[in-house]
């Protein structure tokens, strides 16, 4: 710009017909439109949000004589709890010791590395090693497939497996959205085979309730 | 030999070829850039690893916002060519007793965001000029059981355009129960598959963190 305007004082006014084209000096608007591109190309390539497929059970009211049972020993029941707090315990309640007022206590975990995924890896580790060794061999290419094909054979593989948790995820009434979708993510980050989400019972939020010291516990009698 | 002279004027570059370049894959970006909608509640999504992209179309989004208010919103924006949006207020029109205009089914096919307005003042939503007229009343859609107007969405939703899937986008301090009750509705409609809306998130679990 200053340098067009810079040229035309030198003229001094006097109308003289040109001989060459003026030259515009174009930097500026390159420079200028450079920016603009990188600022879209940044911004468009993250805006789109990501999803996350989950299943949840099929309502039918099962007699519960015909429900297909697991061994106990794998089950694990993790209550995400008020206040970003999350608990698990193994196992399940007997209906004579909820009946009773006994309820198993509460072990305290977290949502970071080691808290909560630590403890998944632990209890997942056959599988969940056998997940990576894949993955890995497919990073170093010694496994040619295509994703589609990455994507079955995982699955495969957690669908064989008969190590693995079986975990149950409940929420307490009080947890938020965010603890339900951490959660569902860390299952996934474990390459949990068999988990599956299902309504918090009433024993249950009475555990949460002694452990976070809502509720006083009812000497058993 | 004759020698080669050298200009002595410094070369100017015609840089009109990469402006001309560089204004076509500008107008190529701003065409093809996806907006952010304005939403009526501000909702921050969760993260998550997962890669895979929200779908742009046959999709019926709920969004949820912290106060535990439920909007809805069909293809993400506006209509596509199949022109779902206003046959399924049309729907919803005959299960409550309600005439739209062709106005208010183009308008309601126009509208770019989520809406959460009670079916019965669609047509005062529908009549508003701008955002300002129209947010108040945006109150979400009603979920109790005695006025399951979400329940109805999503039959509607469901009958014109059978091939829709939900996903729900909600903020990470929504209410664990505000989200129960729309999965609720969901499960009651027998659609048992659900995408969550998340934000990109890195995580890896290395072999020597596996304990044996």
């Amino acid at each position: 710009m200053a340098e067009i305007i810079q040229e035309e004082k030198s003229k001094g006014g006097k109308k003289k017909a040109k001989k060459h084209p003026p030259h515009i000096d174009m930097t500026p608007m390159v420079d200028l439109m450079c920016l603009l591109i990188t600022f879209f190309m940044l911004t468009t390539a993250f805006a789109k949000a990501k999803v996350m497929d989950i299943v949840l059970p099929e309502k039918i009211d099962t007699p519960d004589e015909q429900r297909s049972m697991v061994a106990e020993s794998r089950n694990v029941n993790i209550i995400l709890g008020p206040d970003d707090r999350i608990f698990w315990y193994p196992g399940a309640v007997k209906p004579e010791e909820y009946n009773n007022n006994i309820f198993p206590p509460l072990v305290e975990l977290d949502y970071s590395a080691t808290g909560v995924r630590q403890l998944l890896l632990d209890k997942n580790a056959t599988l969940a090693k056998n997940i990576k060794e894949f993955q890995n061999k497919v990073l170093k290419g010694e496994l040619i497939l295509t994703q589609d094909s990455v994507a079955g054979s995982i699955k495969k593989l957690k669908a064989d497996d008969d190590t693995g948790p079986f975990v149950q995820i409940k929420a307490y009434k009080e947890s938020t959205y965010g603890n339900f979708v951490d959660i569902l993510d860390e299952m996934n980050i474990c390459g949990i085979g068999r988990y599956m989400f299902v309504d918090i019972t009433w024993y249950e939020e009475k555990m949460v309730e002694i452990a976070t010291g809502k509720a006083v516990v009812a000497s058993a009698n | 030999m004759p020698k080669i002279k050298l200009p002595t004027k410094s070369p100017r570059i015609d840089m009109t070829p990469m402006v001309d370049t560089f204004a076509v894959i500008l107008t190529f970006l701003m065409l093809t850039a996806t907006m952010r909608q304005d939403e009526p509640a501000n909702v921050e999504t969760p993260f998550s690893i997962s890669e895979k992209p929200t779908p742009d179309f046959n999709t019926m989004t709920f969004l949820i916002s912290p106060e535990g208010k439920v909007f809805m919103n069909m293809d993400n924006g506006h209509d596509t060519l199949l022109k779902f949006r206003p046959r399924i207020l049309d729907e919803m029109g005959k299960r409550y007793g309600l005439e739209f205009t062709d106005k208010e089914r183009r308008e309601f096919e126009k509208f770019p965001s989520s809406m959460g307005v009670p079916i019965m003042q669609m047509k005062q939503f529908l009549a508003g000029k701008n955002s300002k007229e129209r947010d108040p009343f945006q109150l979400g859609i009603p979920t109790d059981s005695l006025d399951n107007q979400l329940a109805m969405w999503i039959l509607c939703a469901r009958q014109v355009n059978p091939n829709i899937q939900a996903s729900i986008k909600g903020d990470s301090k929504t209410p664990f129960p505000a989200v129960k009750e729309v999965l609720d509705n969901l499960q009651d409609k027998k659609i048992n598959r659900f995408m969550l809306v998340t934000s990109l998130e890195a995580a890896e679990i290395n072999l020597d963190e596996i304990k044996q």
